[in-house]
């Protein structure tokens, strides 16, 4: 294909717009900040160099540089999550691209709105192997919502429009666009956002009134009623949050969450079970083993919520809202399914409630639910004993509660990430969101090394607010050098790791599982954290037993800059409760005390 | 749960999608990747300005696995409309072969009277061997196939199924 000839073919520019030939670098800069971007994550590299000299002279968008470009991806998802905007990443071609792989497919599960844009041999050089050159569309297409490869000047404005209205309307998700470099040097036509709709994308926001009828129906009659919340109530927005508040409110029906909706009701909310799932509360569990209506609102059914499928809510009216069409009745066959927004969702069942005749339920069989569901309570799963001796070892349960309380203390707006394992469910159980957007952490993937790069994300994104990473010690390692990322811009994270020296989570299974062959999960030749806060320029501190814990904690919020505070916590602690693999809500594991075995089918389990 | 025990059927599931690079590679990806099989793949223009193809893909699912393939498929953003056809709604499904037989003496003769009581078309011939093409549904293209075996098949290029909804209803 000749590029010169797509050169000669561009249309004049649109009245009204800049009159000088613009490069396409400029193009895609000038589109950016038609779409509100303001700041960009990414690392250069030499397919990109005409976009970085573009960014170069001008200053409406700022360029943060990570030190790794699957980091940039985790930092854009974080501030996304934070902000309701969508995160934006850029990255060289080859290398560049498939380093973001990770990001962008867990971007993908847990539905975060990010773009990344990704350099590209020039379009000659397509097919021919060239230096740094990778199929990036083709590597990409099952990890993004979508992807372009732009191989005509003409049309770098349209799909970089496209590009961000696909990334935060409907089910919203990464997004790649594949710029190559011959394409970002020649001169370009400016197009401002299309007016018109997409011709075959058409996400339905909108529920439908007589479903929502149907739902509200099943709900007025529920004797035992659970509301069952997840990362779309964030995704909708904070008003999806303030309008499910009010709905748990009108009907005085109990709720529980999924760990991505955590931050949607208040963790202390009477009204609220906790998290429910593997790692969830006995209560939430329990209800939704005994529940007679399920309200799924902007969750889907993922197998560390539902546990053994046949045994999961058995009996219960299911009602599930989703924007994706394609998630219901995609694992557990539901009564009434509901696509739309979660805000509208909510809101209209909100209006329908309202305007319905009387209840045809009796009070008094809610109150019997909520007396059975108190009763649950009493069994107090995330109970645990610290002994509080000043030389005594740190639960880490007790190291999260602690941070928490002195986290609330300070009275700051606080965002916390996660990586994952042990220390990610000990945060979801143990932390408590009071608000939305302010809980990042990796869902679906799964993806080890997340956090580090998301407080970048989040703390860019607020940088008058308190970011903190709650993490392990191997977690941790896996996107260690964001440190350097950290210290170019003063960005006072507090990186708060839970150091068992072990991958916490393998080890776990690996005891319940093995026979307690801990098989590499043991975290040999640790750095020192002290000592490598110090050579990234930040502070560390390190707490060995509870006398050492709340000074420790104390002086890391007190600290200005970044803080890594290595908590040395018990080895050999478990996260309970938990529902072992292939068993049913209602066969919980409390504690190590409970020693039942696990089937050989739930050894097949992941 | 019922579903599975619901058994597999065989559809033809129809996908108007908009004819962009990459369009194809995201249906077959999906399949591929879901674990869904393809039995046959046919893919085409079909519009006048040939914006968009129409993807005909064969399959054997049961009715959930089939409803999950058209919400998958159908959330792709390139992709107009989904259409799944089974044997409960009423369509028409067509496949051509083009069939070498290599043949001389009477099998040659017997592969003549077959191809016309089939009304394949012979579209190529030498001293030694016939082309023919043949267009149905496709067991007769299989049973003709079968028959063309013992009187010295050769080689068999089939194009997969295109198929539409009867009557009036459009994709």
């Amino acid at each position: 294909m000749n590029t010169a000839s797509h050169q000669t073919d561009l249309k004049p520019h649109a009245a009204g717009t800049d009159t000088s030939v613009l490069s396409g670098a400029e193009v895609l800069l000038r589109v950016l900040a038609e779409q509100g971007v303001e700041v960009i994550f990414g690392y250069p590299g030499g397919a990109v160099l005409p976009i970085y000299d573009a960014i170069f002279r001008q200053d409406a968008i700022r360029h943060v540089l990570v030190r790794h470009e699957q980091a940039a991806v985790h930092a854009a998802e974080a501030y996304a999550r934070s902000t309701g905007k969508v995160g934006v990443v850029l990255v060289t071609s080859g290398p560049g691209a498939t380093n973001t792989v990770t990001g962008l497919l867990d971007a993908m599960l847990d539905s975060i709105p990010v773009v990344c844009f990704s350099g590209q041999v020039g379009v000659p050089l397509i097919g021919t192997d060239a230096f740094q050159e990778a199929d990036t569309t083709g590597i990409t297409r099952p990890a993004t919502k979508y992807n372009y490869l732009i191989r005509r000047a003409e049309d770098v404005a349209p799909c970089v429009h496209e590009a961000f209205h696909i990334a935060r309307s409907g089910r919203p998700g990464p997004v790649l666009v594949d710029l190559p470099k011959n394409l970002m040097v020649g001169p370009a036509p400016y197009s401002e956002a299309p007016r018109v709709p997409h011709p075959s994308y058409r996400p339905q926001t909108e529920p439908g009134r007589e479903v929502i009828a149907r739902a509200v129906a099943a709900m007025k009659g529920a004797r035992r009623p659970l509301f069952y919340t997840g990362g779309g109530i964030i995704n909708a927005g904070p008003e999806a949050s303030a309008a499910l508040r009010k709905l748990v409110e009108k009907t005085g029906f109990p709720c529980t969450s999924t760990l991505m909706g955590l931050g949607s009701m208040p963790a202390g909310d009477r009204r609220f079970l906790g998290m429910l799932g593997m790692h969830g509360t006995y209560e939430a569990n329990m209800a939704t083993h005994g529940c007679d209506v399920l309200i799924a609102l902007g969750s889907r059914f993922d197998d560390r919520v539902t546990g053994r499928l046949d045994a999961f809510s058995p009996g219960s009216f299911k009602i599930h809202a989703d924007i994706d069409p394609s998630q219901i009745n995609k694992i557990v066959p539901v009564d009434v399914g509901i696509v739309g927004d979660a805000r509208r969702v909510i809101e209209m069942m909100l209006e329908e409630w309202e305007c319905t005749p009387a209840n045809t339920r009796q009070p008094i069989d809610m109150a019997q639910w909520w007396h059975q569901i108190n009763e649950w309570r009493k069994t107090d799963s995330l109970g645990f004993v610290q002994d509080r001796a000043p030389g005594a070892i740190i639960r880490p349960q007790y190291t999260i509660r602690r941070l928490h309380e002195l986290v609330t203390a300070t009275g700051r707006d606080t965002y916390v990430s996660t990586e994952v394992g042990q220390h990610q469910m000990w945060a979801a159980q143990h932390f408590g969101f009071d608000r939305p957007n302010r809980w990042l952490t990796s869902g679906g993937l799964g993806t080890m090394g997340y956090g580090l790069p998301a407080a970048v994300g989040a703390q860019i994104a607020h940088p008058d607010a308190l970011v903190i990473d709650i993490a392990g010690e191997a977690s941790t390692l896996m996107n260690i050098q964001e440190l350097s990322t950290i210290a170019q811009y003063r960005l006072p994270v507090k990186v708060f790791i839970l150091n068992n020296q072990y991958m916490g989570m393998v080890r776990q299974w690996q005891e319940l599982l093995h026979d307690s062959r801990y098989s590499e999960s043991y975290s040999a030749a640790l750095p020192d954290f002290v000592k490598l806060a110090e050579s990234f320029h930040g502070k560390g501190l390190r707490a060995t037993c509870v006398g050492e814990l709340d000074g420790v904690i104390a002086e890391m919020l007190a600290h200005p800059g970044p803080v890594v505070a290595d908590i040395c916590v018990a080895q050999d602690e478990n996260c309970y409760p938990m529902i072992p693999s292939g068993a049913a809500h209602n066969q919980m594991l409390l504690g190590p005390d409970q020693d039942d075995e696990i089937s050989a089918e739930g050894r097949m389990l992941v | 749960m019922t579903t599975q025990q619901e058994s597999p059927v065989s559809a033809v599931i129809s996908i108007q999608v908009e004819n962009e690079s990459g369009a194809l590679a995201r249906v077959i990806g999906l399949f591929s990747g879901r674990g869904y099989n393809i039995e046959s793949l046919t893919v085409a223009a079909v519009d006048e300005t040939r914006r968009q193809s129409r993807i005909n893909i064969v399959t054997t699912a049961t009715p959930h696995v089939l409803g999950q393939i058209r919400a998958q498929v159908e959330r792709l953003v390139p992709v107009y409309r989904v259409a799944v056809m089974t044997g409960r709604e009423p369509h028409v499904a067509r496949e051509m072969a083009l069939v070498k037989v290599i043949a001389s003496g009477e099998r040659r003769a017997d592969a003549l009277r077959i191809a016309q009581a089939f009304r394949a078309h012979p579209v190529d011939a030498s001293a030694t061997s016939f082309v023919f093409e043949l267009t149905g549904a496709s067991d007769k293209l299989d049973a003709f196939i079968d028959l063309m075996r013992p009187l010295g098949l050769a080689e068999v290029s089939r194009t997969g199924i295109a198929a539409i909804a009867r009557g009036a209803a459009i994709l």
